[in-house]
């Protein structure tokens, strides 16, 4: 548990030396939101219709801004060899990255979440539902995003490639993220749409791990 | 007494026989060193023996038990050196070594403190990592190996980039590694002196041409 933590420690040491790319990502999340009412037009009701989907897709593309770097910058310098190398299970080591890159990219964009409602008016019911929801999805894109970031490892044009493998993988949370919210705002039960996210959560945590650590493995044959 | 031997290894890159029927056999206390030409395997077999490559054909075991059994108790009791030094720019050469140390169970402030001292490199503890030149970083890079023990050392040209006074060092910390019972395996071009070393010569497995 020691070791595991220690590796949680020095990715969070690392983003927090390097503190500009995390602020990086929420920013872009902010300007991508913002950028919405200048396209479909001020009008309110309009924007409160697409307020959660608005916000829903912006993080989706911020968390997968962020991807990239998951593991290159230790493919590169050579400390993905001796990640491998070390006694700690790899799986574990890479949900050890997963969780530090939650807490930098995916906790900031919860945070940031309720402000940009509030500029896309989104009502008032929707909030606690659109929070829970991102506390239930930011982490099972962190998790699914993984193992596309383990994949283009070592290819050329990795950005591109990992948007390709990972965007349709985001889908289910997308539906059930804003389902969730619009649910919330008819008035209508919810629990359904947060239950299934909960459910792509844990089935992600269960399987991610393990499909990055083989695809890590095999980068570095 | 620890035995780590391969047999019948065959390891093939890019559709091309590298090296075939490869055996050798490492035990306490004994070195092995890799020689052979550019392209002869000495890097690929140093990977095959930390598992980072599989082989495709043949075993690795430690005291005749197959490495396959355990994959992480064979992570643990080796410590493998390679071309890249993975020294974190923007970490301390303190935090970079605790860091590697911790993964191995091995905390403190002292033993990290000891290994850089025995490189030399004491008085840059608490320098961040993008200042050091290749020298310096290869010497991070081998500190690690003695801020945690492990009796398995596998170096890939260990001497890169290192100066005469860093080479000495290194020459040092095998010889009291080997006292305790250690094995280092070790490709090399240049001369670092090792007290009776087995020398295993990779050109001697290479796949007849046109065969």
């Amino acid at each position: 548990m020691g070791r595991f933590l220690s590796i949680v420690g020095r990715d969070l040491r690392l983003a927090q030396r390097h503190g500009f790319d995390s602020l990086l990502v929420v920013a872009f999340f902010v300007i991508a939101v913002v950028l919405f009412p200048f396209g479909v037009g001020p009008e309110p009701n309009t924007l409160a219709r697409i307020a959660a989907g608005i916000i829903w897709v912006a993080a989706l593309l911020a968390a997968m801004l962020s991807l990239e770097r998951l593991f290159q910058a230790d493919y590169e310098d050579g400390s993905l060899e001796l990640l491998v190398l070390s006694p700690v299970p790899l799986e574990l080591a890479v949900l050890a990255k997963v969780i530090a890159h939650w807490v930098t990219t995916g906790l900031p964009l919860i945070i940031a979440a309720p402000l940009l409602a509030v500029l896309l008016n989104l009502s008032a019911e929707g909030f606690g539902v659109l929070l829970l929801a991102l506390l239930l999805g930011t982490p099972t894109l962190s998790l699914v995003g993984t193992v596309g970031a383990a994949l283009i490892l070592g290819s050329r044009r990795g950005g591109v490639l990992l948007s390709l493998l990972v965007l349709p993988l985001y889908i289910p949370v997308l539906i059930f993220g804003v389902g969730a919210v619009d649910a919330a705002v008819a008035g209508f039960g919810f629990k359904a749409q947060i239950l299934i996210l909960g459910a792509l959560f844990l089935g992600s945590l269960a399987l991610c791990p393990w499909a990055a650590g083989a695809a890590i493995r095999q980068a570095l044959e | 007494m620890d035995r780590f031997t391969g047999t019948d290894l065959l390891c093939i890159r890019g559709e091309r026989v590298v090296f075939l029927d490869l055996a050798f056999e490492v035990a306490a206390g004994g070195a092995l060193v890799l020689v052979g030409p550019n392209g002869s395997g000495k890097s690929s077999l140093l990977r095959t023996m930390a598992r980072l490559l599989k082989p495709a054909a043949g075993q690795l075991a430690w005291n005749g038990v197959p490495v396959t059994e355990d994959p992480d108790a064979h992570n643990a009791r080796l410590h493998y050196v390679g071309h890249l030094d993975a020294v974190k720019p923007v970490l301390t050469v303190l935090e970079n070594l605790q860091f590697w140390a911790s993964l191995r169970g091995v905390a403190g402030r002292e033993t990290a403190g000891r290994a850089l001292d025995a490189f030399g490199i004491g008085h840059l503890a608490d320098v961040p990592g993008r200042f050091l030149s290749a020298g310096q970083r290869r010497r991070v890079n081998l500190a690690r190996i003695l801020a945690a023990p492990a009796p398995l050392w596998l170096l890939d040209e260990p001497t890169t980039a290192l100066d005469k006074e860093a080479i000495r060092a290194l020459e040092a910390a095998i010889a009291e590694h080997r006292q305790a019972g250690g094995m280092v395996v070790m490709a090399t071009h240049a001369d670092i002196a090792a007290d009776t070393p087995s020398v295993l010569d990779l050109g001697d497995f290479q796949a007849a041409e046109a065969a």
